[in-house]
């Protein structure tokens, strides 16, 4: 059953159109993601659920109720935002107490709700500090409180972790999942990080041009995107384009892709003979090897030069050049390549893939290549030379 | 204070000593000096200026300097804050150009634009004469010589120096922690008294400064557009040295306002000191 529920909800400025009619259903508890680049309408449709924009059209209901209309202060949702927005004049305790004060509790209710935050945030003992006399992440952490605090029936947090280092971040969000469980509120996490949406969500809505592409577990958004943008924006990917020779194969298909000829694909979707296809195909999914790898059934093989390569410390990125394509594969350092000598710039290796390991996308755009990692290929051939 | 600092305010401080601090004290000492009739100060000491003090004259002007000075600075401070909140929230290109408009006036003498205002209030002026057909002024009223003509003036030229720190303070302000607020369930009139106030003290505390404490010394504005009934100190003051030609009088009359306006300063020092010194 939905609980947070967006019905065909539309947001102009001026000739912009920030959210194009939009509908969501998010689940009570749920921890939900509008995960999408910067302009892509995510922050929009948070502030519409916050009460801080009115949509030009389409509802917006709460548990049921309409609240497209009601002012911020009279919805029961709150707010984290990306700056934090902390009162510079008041202290953690009284910033974490305004929403109390501001609905006129009792005092000793005041105080046992803030004890109670302080503690679920760990800042016991920074209570009568200024916000200028605490770090980022201990700012971040009294943002949460002071809306928590409130009892909200969703919590917003807008881009919560932007503002952070990458080790805070990590551990942030840990916290934040952990006090997810705790508390149980549902989340409307507003991100432009696809790690961030893709580790603490349980939906995610990709959102690009003010419109959600696809609404998925982050496992389906990730494995079976539905279109090229999904693919490209959220980890990266390899795009091959082709037409169906044979749909005969109850499982696989044959395909010719143009500039690398024929190769298995996975009837993710009904194909039949001459039909244009768009094959995702994830680096890591994609074997590098010096040596030709043992055939077995329904593998994709060929054989390529290594024209780049960057190593990441967990792993390292090759791109292949293979026939008019250049793929980019992932290999993971397990024992460090004891067995052989790990590829570099110029090498002739073998790369292989499963027919599985591919996704058809439904819908294929030209620019959204344009979101790949992709070195350019003019800088490549100057170093080589 | 290391030696490299005490060069660099070396300066300011002997400015501050030779042309605020000594003249003060000489206003001090002055006001327990015998005055001689040729206006000069004679040798010795004397109370009579002190004394003259209890003319029962002054509760009253005392009494109408402050209640126009503190009329004038909420009214300053009350339009300049929705000003300043406007022309922080405004595009640059037009909060430049607010912001002229406020600078604008300067650009005439101080003295000429309050002799225009004589003119717009003149009982025979064209403002008079329409509050007259509209039966909002009575016959031999006056808009002129009267307290509210030294108030209205005075709010007129005191207005832009209470909106230029204001605006300094609102251009500083986060206004997202007014969403912040809303969102907090504040209203949108509670999220400005109870965040954006505070938020901007200071600049409300430099603007009440710069417009209540030359209002108590106010002068050529209650001189020129009040009549005797909204006399302040500042014109007995003149008085005293002009007319009477007694310095003394005229500087013990300086004196007490100076009091009335060191007073509170010295009051409110020490428990910002406090709190600054705490661990």
């Amino acid at each position: 059953m939905s609980f947070l529920r967006f019905e065909n909800v539309t947001k102009r400025f001026g000739s912009f159109t920030a959210v194009d009619q939009i509908s969501l259903e998010i689940g009570k508890s749920e921890v939900f993601s509008l995960l999408g680049p910067s302009g892509c309408g995510k922050t929009t449709l948070l502030r519409m659920a916050a009460g801080f924009e009115k949509p030009d059209s389409g509802r917006i209901y709460l548990d049921g109720i309409d609240i497209t209309d009601l002012p911020p202060e009279r919805r029961k949702v709150n707010t984290v935002f990306q700056n934090y927005a902390l009162f510079p004049h008041l202290s953690i305790k009284e910033n974490i107490a305004f929403g109390l004060k501001i609905a006129k509790m009792p005092r000793p209710v005041i105080d046992r709700e803030v004890d109670r935050m302080l503690d679920l945030i760990d800042l016991s003992t920074h209570a009568d500090k200024k916000i200028s006399e605490i770090s980022g992440g201990q700012k971040q952490r009294v943002a949460i409180a002071r809306a928590l605090i409130n009892n909200p029936l969703v919590l917003l947090l807008d881009e919560p972790l932007a503002a952070l280092d990458l080790k805070l971040r990590q551990r942030l969000l840990v916290e934040l999942d952990a006090i997810h469980d705790e508390v149980g509120i549902t989340f409307l996490y507003v991100t432009h990080d696809q790690g961030e949406a893709i580790s603490i969500s349980d939906q995610i809505a990709v959102m690009n041009h003010g419109r959600v592409e696809q609404i998925g577990k982050p496992a389906e958004i990730y494995e079976t995107p539905r279109n090229s943008f999904v693919a490209a924006f959220i980890g990266d990917t390899n795009f091959l384009e082709g037409r169906v020779l044979a749909g005969n194969h109850d499982q696989f298909s044959s395909a010719e892709i143009e500039g690398m000829g024929v190769i298995f694909v996975e009837n993710d979707k009904p194909l039949q003979a001459n039909d244009r296809i768009h094959v995702s195909l994830r680096p890591e999914k994609i074997g590098v090897s010096r040596s030709e790898p043992i055939p077995c059934e329904n593998q994709n093989t060929r054989a390529g030069t290594v024209e780049d390569v960057i190593y990441y410390g967990s792993h390292t990125r090759y791109w292949v050049r293979c026939g008019s394509y250049k793929l980019c594969a992932e290999q993971q350092h397990r024992d460090f390549m004891l067995d052989e000598t790990s590829p570099t710039w110029g090498d002739q290796v073998w790369i292989h893939w499963h027919a599985k390991d591919g996704y058809l996308l439904e819908q294929y755009r030209e620019e959204d290549e344009n979101l790949l990692t992709l070195p350019d290929d003019e800088l490549t051939t100057q170093e080589a030379s | 204070m290391n030696k490299p600092e005490l060069r660099a305010t070396l300066p300011s401080f002997l400015w501050l000593l030779g042309l605020v601090l000594l003249p003060t004290l000489l206003v001090f000492v002055i006001a327990i000096k015998p005055a001689t009739s040729s206006g000069g100060i004679g040798d010795g000491w004397s109370l009579d200026a002190l004394r003259a003090l209890r003319d029962p004259h002054f509760p009253a002007i005392i009494w109408r300097t402050l209640w126009i000075s503190l009329v004038t600075t909420v009214a300053c401070l009350g339009i300049a804050i929705p000003v300043a909140w406007t022309m922080a929230r405004a595009t640059p290109p037009t909060k430049n150009r607010l912001l002229l408009l406020i600078v604008v006036p300067f650009w005439t003498n101080f003295l000429i634009r309050v002799f225009a205002w004589k003119q717009i209030l003149h009982s025979e002026g064209a403002l008079a004469n329409l509050l007259r057909k509209l039966h909002l002024l009575e016959a031999n009223d006056m808009l002129l010589y009267q307290p509210s003509a030294v108030i209205l003036v005075s709010i007129y030229t005191f207005l832009p120096f209470a909106i230029l720190p204001i605006y300094a303070a609102a251009e500083k302000f986060d206004f997202t922690l007014l969403d912040a607020a809303r969102d907090l369930g504040a209203t949108a009139f509670r999220s400005v008294t109870q965040v954006f106030i505070p938020g901007i003290r200071r600049g409300l505390i430099t603007a009440w400064i710069v417009v209540f404490i030359p209002m108590l010394g106010s002068y050529i504005i209650p001189d020129l557009v009040g009549g005797a009934a909204s006399e302040m100190i500042g014109n007995k003051i003149a008085q005293r040295n002009f007319s009477d030609r007694n310095l003394p009088r005229a500087a013990v009359l300086s004196a007490a306002l100076t009091l009335v306006v060191l007073i509170p300063f010295a009051l409110r020092r020490r428990p910002t000191e406090k709190t600054e010194s705490m661990p």
